[in-house]
C-alpha cells in the first residue's frame, strides 16, 4: 500500500508519486516505487543541478568522451587516452569514515576501468571541520585511512590532492576522489547494452542488504538521527575489486564485450537502466540468479543493494565461455542474470514471475528536471565589505615573522605529509612528482610522455562569491598543472552545496557553474564529466559551496618535470604576474584576525592564460629549476614553500609594497599575504635570466627577478624595508607540524 | 638471464618488478602466475609487493598455500636466488623461508617514504656488487613491517650474519629515530641460512631509477645478474 509515509521514506513528492502513475498507467508496486525512488533521487537524476549542468563547455578536439559516461576521456597523443573523473562519498564518509572514503575509492575506480582503462593514479580533495575538536580528528584519520586502506591494496598510487578545514564542514566533511586510468583512445568501452538476445552478466561481489537507499540517503540532509543511517553505508573490499579489475581487463582484450558498467549508487537498477538507455534496448533480469549474500532477499532489496565491487557485462552472443573462463581464472563467477530485449523496457522477474516492469525512459529521460527557485542569500550582503582600515590584530601576530609562522602553521596551509604518508604515492613505478611537489605526474610507460594533475577548491571564496570562488577554482588547478610543465586538457568536477530547494543554495549553485563555465572556455579546459553533491547540510546549516575542480594536463617529455622546490644556490628567483594585495578571503585575515570577509581576489582570465602558457613554455625549453603558484597565504608563503624540502636552500627576496589600507601594518600584510592569483614564483639557473624574462615580455606576462635562492634564511623586504628574516629551518618546522602535532600524542 | 616474477591474486608490485627486470636491467623476465607449477626456465624469482588476498588473514598467509609455492620451496632448497619485496617478504616468512614474523608499523599507520638502509652484508646474491655499510635510499611502503624475532631466533640471525639490511639515517647509523616501523634490531631485510633466500620490506624496483626520485635501489637485482654470471654465491636451481 503506497500511502505518503511511503513516499516520504522514499524521498518522492506527491507530485513525482503521480507523474511515475501517469507513466505507468497504474499504480506501482513496492519495488517499482523503489527503483522509481532511487532513479529519481538527486544523486541519479541530477534533477535540481541539470539545467546548469547543460551550459558547461564539454567539447573540443582533445575531447574523446563527455559528460554522460561511466568517466570523460581525453587524446592524450600516441593513440592513447588519460580517462578521469571525480566523485563525491560525503555523507557515507561523515556516518562511517573509514568505509566512506573507501567505497569512495572503490566506486571512482570501478568508473575508470569500466571505460577499458588501467587505473593509474588517485587524487583527493578533503574538507573537515576544524581539528581542534575530538570528532574532527576521528573522521579525518578514518577517512585517511579508509582511502590509504583501498587505494593501496588495489595499488593504485594516491599521487596529490588537497585538504581545507573549516568549521562548516564539521557535521558535513567532503571526501572527493579523483581517478584517472590509461586507454587505447580505440579501446574505450561503453556502458550499453544492445544486441537482442544478448547475455546480461554480473560478476563480483554478492548482493546484500547493505547500502540500500544509499543514493536516497545522499539526497537528503542530516539531522541528529543521522546515525542511524549507518547501515546505508556500504562496506569496501579492495581484494575483490583488484581481481575484478584485473579480470574485467583481461575480458575487454577479447571484444566479447557489449558494454559494461559497474553498480554504484543504486545498484542493480542503476546499471540495468542506464545500459539499456544508452544502447537503446532493454534488459530483463531474473533475480533470483543474481548472487546473494543472505537468504529471504526480497527484488525491492536486490534490486536497490548498493553492495560493493559488483560488475555488470552485456557479452556477445557466442562468447559467453571465453568470457566465464576469464573469470574463472580470477576465481570470479560470472553470473547470467539476464538478456536484452529490444523494447526499452527494465523487466525484473523473481523465479520467472514478473514483478517489475517499468520504460527506461520514465527512469532516466523522463525523470523530472527541476527548474529551482534562486535568491541572492541574505548573508552576503554582511560579510562583502571589508574595512582594511579599522582591524585590530592579534598581538602575536604584529611583527611579519609571526604572522608568516602563523600562516605556514595553520593545517590549511601547512605540509600535509602526515597524511599522504599514509597512501602508497609510488606504486606503478611512474609517480616523477610526488605529493607535496606541486601537481601530481605520473609518466607513461613505453612513451616519453607524462600526465600532471591537480585538484583544488576554496570554500571560504565561493562563500564570498560563489562565482568568483568557482573561476579560481578552475584556474587554481590549471595553474598546478601549467607549473609543473603541462599543458591543461581538460577538465573534471565535483559540486558540493547544501539543499537546493533553498533558493540561497541554488542561487550559489548556479553562479558557481557560471563561473566554472567561463574559466574552462578561457583556459581551453572542457569539463568532461563530474558529480553533484547535494544537501551536504546537517541540523540545517549548509556546507560553503565548495566547487572542487580536477585539471588533467599532458607533458610531452616527461623528464621536463618542474616540481616546487629550490634547486640551488645562487639562482635567480623570478616573480610572473602582478599582485595587489587582495586580502579578501584571505588565509591570512582567517588566521589573523578570525575573518572571513570581502570578495575573494579578483581573476583576469586573458592573463591567467598568458601566464599558464609562459610557465609551461619555459619548463618545456628547461628554463625553470622550479615553479610554484600563489594561493592560501600569498607570496610570502609561496617563497618559503619554495625552500622546504630542498635541506634548506634559503632565499632572498625584495618585493613590490602595495597600498590598500591607511594602516602601514596592513599594508605590508597585504603585500606579504594577498591571494591575488596568476602568479608564479620561478627559479632560474642566473645565465638563463636574460632568456626567461624576453619570454615573459612577449608573452605579455609581468616578470621581474625579486632575489636570490641560497643562504639558511628566508629573507623577505617589502617597497625596500625588511620585513620577514627566518631561519628556514625554523619556518618548515612550523609547516611540517601543522597537522601532525594534532596527533603527535598518538604517534610512538 | 631470466627473472620469474611470481603473481599472486592482490599481488600489486608485478608489473613494477617486470619493469625494473625487462626494462630497466635489460634481463629476460616472465610472470608466473601463482596456480601454475612450472617455473618457466627461471634464473632468479622475484615474489613482490602487493595484498595477496587481501592480506585479510595475515599478510602472506594465504599466499603460501599458491600452487606454486612447492616449486618455490625446491627452487630455493637447491640454492636458486629467491628475492621477497615487501608483500614478498611476509610471504617468505609465512613459507617458513626465513624466520620471524611480522607486526603492525608501530605507528599503526601504513608508512610510504624514501628511508635509508644499510647493506650489512655483502655475500648474498642480491647485495654481491654493493659495498658492505652502503647506505640505500629506498622507499617503504607497508603497513604491517614491524619485524619480530624471539631472542633466540634474533640472536642467531645476528650469529649466522644472516641480517642483510638495517634501517639507518642517511650516515648510515643505526638510532630510533631512523627506523620507520619499529623493528627489531632496525631489521630491513634477511636472508635464510644457505643465503639465496633474501626478504627485504624496502622496494629496490621502486628506486631503480633517478625519474623516481632514486636509483639506489638498482645494485640489488643488479648483484643477482652479476652473481648468476659469475656462478659465485648462488646455484643455477
Amino acid at each position: 500500500m503506497i500511502d505518503p509515509k511511503v513516499l516520504e521514506r522514499h524521498g518522492l513528492t506527491p507530485d513525482e508519486y503521480d507523474r511515475i502513475v501517469a507513466f505507468m498507467g497504474r499504480e506501482p508496486n513496492l519495488t517499482e516505487l523503489g527503483i522509481f525512488s532511487v532513479m529519481w533521487s538527486e544523486h541519479c537524476s541530477y534533477k535540481s543541478s541539470r539545467v546548469h549542468l547543460k551550459t558547461l563547455p564539454t567539447r573540443g578536439p582533445q575531447v574523446l568522451q563527455g559528460p554522460g559516461e561511466n568517466a570523460g576521456a581525453v587524446d592524450i597523443g600516441d593513440g592513447l587516452a588519460a580517462v578521469f573523473k571525480i566523485e563525491s562519498h560525503n555523507h557515507p564518509s561523515f556516518i562511517e569514515p573509514y568505509q566512506g572514503a573507501a567505497t569512495g575509492v572503490g566506486g571512482i575506480i570501478r568508473d575508470i576501468f569500466t571505460m577499458g582503462a588501467r587505473p593509474i593514479a588517485l587524487l583527493n580533495s578533503l574538507r573537515f571541520g576544524s581539528l581542534d575538536a575530538t570528532a574532527t580528528r576521528r573522521i579525518l584519520e578514518g577517512v585517511v585511512a579508509g582511502i590509504a586502506g583501498y587505494g593501496n591494496s588495489i595499488g593504485i598510487p594516491t599521487v596529490g590532492g588537497e585538504i581545507g578545514f573549516e568549521p562548516s564542514y564539521a557535521g558535513n566533511p567532503l571526501v572527493n576522489v579523483f581517478c584517472l586510468g590509461i586507454s587505447k583512445a580505440s579501446d574505450i568501452i561503453k556502458g550499453v547494452a544492445s544486441g537482442a538476445g544478448n547475455a546480461v552478466y554480473y560478476v563480483g561481489a554478492k548482493t546484500g542488504r547493505d547500502g540500500i537507499h544509499g543514493a536516497t540517503m545522499a539526497s537528503a540532509e542530516f539531522d541528529e538521527k543521522s546515525a542511524e543511517k549507518r547501515p546505508a553505508v556500504q562496506v569496501g573490499d579492495p581484494f575483490m575489486e583488484k581481481l575484478l579489475l584485473e579480470a574485467c581487463l583481461e575480458v575487454m582484450r577479447t571484444d566479447a564485450l557489449v558494454g559494461i558498467q559497474d553498480m554504484g549508487a543504486a545498484g542493480l537498477t542503476c546499471s540495468t537502466t542506464e545500459m539499456g538507455s544508452r544502447g537503446g534496448a532493454g534488459v530483463e533480469i531474473d533475480v533470483a540468479n543474481v548472487p546473494q549474500r543472505e537468504a529471504g532477499m526480497t527484488p525491492y532489496e536486490i534490486m536497490l543493494s548498493e553492495s560493493q565491487e559488483r560488475m555488470l557485462l552485456v557479452v556477445k552472443r557466442g562468447r559467453e565461455a571465453e568470457v566465464e573462463r576469464i573469470f574463472d581464472k580470477w576465481d570470479l563467477h560470472a553470473s547470467h542474470i539476464g538478456e536484452v530485449t529490444t523494447d526499452g523496457m527494465l523487466r525484473v522477474r523473481e523465479h520467472g514471475k514478473l514483478v517489475a516492469e517499468i520504460p527506461n525512459r520514465a527512469l532516466t529521460d523522463e525523470a523530472p528536471v527541476y527548474h529551482r527557485p534562486m535568491a541572492e542569500p541574505e548573508y552576503l550582503s554582511d560579510v562583502r565589505g571589508l574595512d582594511l582600515d579599522g582591524l585590530r590584530r592579534d598581538a602575536r601576530l604584529r611583527d611579519d615573522n609571526g604572522a608568516l609562522l602563523a600562516l605556514l602553521g595553520s593545517p590549511a596551509i601547512g605540509s600535509k605529509h602526515w597524511v599522504y604518508r599514509q597512501y602508497d604515492h609510488m606504486v606503478r613505478t611512474n609517480t616523477i612528482n610526488m605529493p607535496g611537489m606541486g601537481a601530481g605526474v605520473v609518466r607513461i610507460k613505453d612513451t616519453d610522455r607524462a600526465l600532471a594533475m591537480s585538484v583544488d577548491g576554496n570554500g571560504r571564496y565561493c562563500y564570498l562569491n560563489p562565482k568568483r570562488g568557482a573561476m579560481l577554482a578552475v584556474a587554481e588547478a590549471a595553474r598546478n598543472v601549467a607549473c609543473a610543465g603541462a599543458r591543461p586538457l581538460a577538465a573534471t568536477n565535483c559540486l558540493n552545496f547544501g539543499n537546493p530547494e533553498r533558493p540561497s543554495i541554488m542561487w550559489q549553485f548556479a553562479q558557481a557553474v557560471e563561473g566554472i563555465g567561463e574559466a574552462c572556455r578561457a583556459l581551453d579546459t572542457p569539463i568532461t564529466g563530474g558529480n553533484v553533491s547535494l544537501y551536504n547540510e546537517t541540523d540545517g546549516k549548509a556546507i560553503y559551496p565548495t566547487p572542487v575542480i580536477g585539471v588533467v594536463g599532458l607533458l610531452e617529455h616527461a623528464e621536463r618535470v618542474v616540481s616546487r622546490t629550490f634547486k640551488a644556490a645562487g639562482d635567480a628567483i623570478v616573480l610572473f604576474g602582478e599582485g595587489f594585495g587582495e586580502l579578501g578571503g584571505s588565509e591570512y585575515l582567517k588566521v589573523a584576525y578570525g575573518l572571513l570577509q570581502g570578495e575573494p581576489p579578483s581573476l583576469d582570465l586573458p592573463a591567467e592564460r598568458a601566464l599558464q602558457d609562459l610557465v609551461r613554455q619555459l619548463a618545456d625549453a628547461r628554463l625553470l629549476r622550479s615553479a610554484h603558484d600563489c594561493s592560501d597565504g600569498g607570496l610570502a608563503v609561496a617563497l618559503a614553500e619554495c625552500a622546504f624540502d630542498t635541506g634548506g636552500i634559503g632565499a632572498e627576496a625584495s618585493i613590490d609594497a602595495v597600498s590598500v589600507s591607511r594602516d602601514s601594518e596592513i599594508n605590508r600584510a597585504a603585500a606579504l599575504f594577498g591571494e591575488s592569483p596568476s602568479r608564479v614564483v620561478v627559479s632560474v639557473a642566473p645565465d638563463a635570466v636574460t632568456d626567461v624574462l624576453n619570454r615573459a615580455n612577449v608573452a605579455g606576462v609581468p616578470a621581474r627577478v625579486i632575489g636570490r635562492t641560497g643562504g639558511q634564511e628566508l629573507r623577505i623586504a617589502v617597497g625596500g624595508h625588511t620585513a620577514i628574516t627566518i631561519a628556514v629551518s625554523e619556518a618548515e618546522r612550523a609547516w611540517s607540524n601543522a597537522i601532525e602535532h594534532y596527533f603527535a600524542k598518538r604517534v610512538a | 638471464m631470466k627473472f620469474g616474477i611470481v603473481v599472486f591474486p592482490g599481488s600489486n608490485c608485478d608489473h613494477d618488478a617486470y619493469h625494473a627486470s625487462k626494462h630497466v636491467l635489460g634481463q629476460d623476465a616472465e610472470f608466473l602466475w601463482h596456480k601454475d607449477t612450472d617455473l618457466k626456465g627461471a634464473d632468479a624469482l622475484i615474489l613482490p609487493g602487493g595484498f595477496s588476498y587481501g592480506d585479510y588473514l595475515r599478510t602472506g598467509a594465504i599466499a603460501r598455500f599458491s600452487p606454486i609455492m612447492p616449486a618455490v620451496q625446491a627452487f630455493a632448497a637447491k640454492g636458486g636466488p629467491v628475492l621477497g619485496i615487501c608483500n614478498g617478504f611476509q610471504i617468505l616468512l609465512e613459507a617458513g623461508l626465513i624466520p620471524g614474523a611480522m607486526l603492525r608499523n608501530r605507528t599503526v599507520k601504513f608508512i610510504c617514504a624514501h628511508v635509508h638502509i644499510r647493506v650489512e652484508q655483502t655475500d648474498t646474491p642480491f647485495t654481491s656488487s654493493a659495498r658492505k655499510g652502503q647506505v640505500l635510499r629506498i622507499p617503504i611502503a607497508h603497513g604491517e613491517g614491524n619485524y619480530f624475532a624471539t631472542p633466540d631466533v634474533l640472536a642467531k640471525l645476528e650469529a649466522n650474519r644472516q641480517v642483510i639490511f638495517r634501517y639507518t639515517t642517511a650516515q648510515g647509523d643505526v638510532t630510533d629515530e631512523s627506523n620507520p616501523n619499529g623493528s627489531i634490531a632496525g631489521i630491513a631485510g634477511l636472508c635464510n641460512e644457505g643465503r639465496n633466500v633474501v626478504g627485504m620490506m624496502p622496494h629496490p624496483e621502486r628506486a631503480s631509477e633517478s625519474a623516481l626520485g632514486s636509483a639506489d635501489g638498482r645494485v640489488i637485482l643488479e648483484s643477482v645478474v652479476q652473481s648468476l654470471k659469475t656462478g659465485v654465491l648462488v646455484a643455477r636451481a
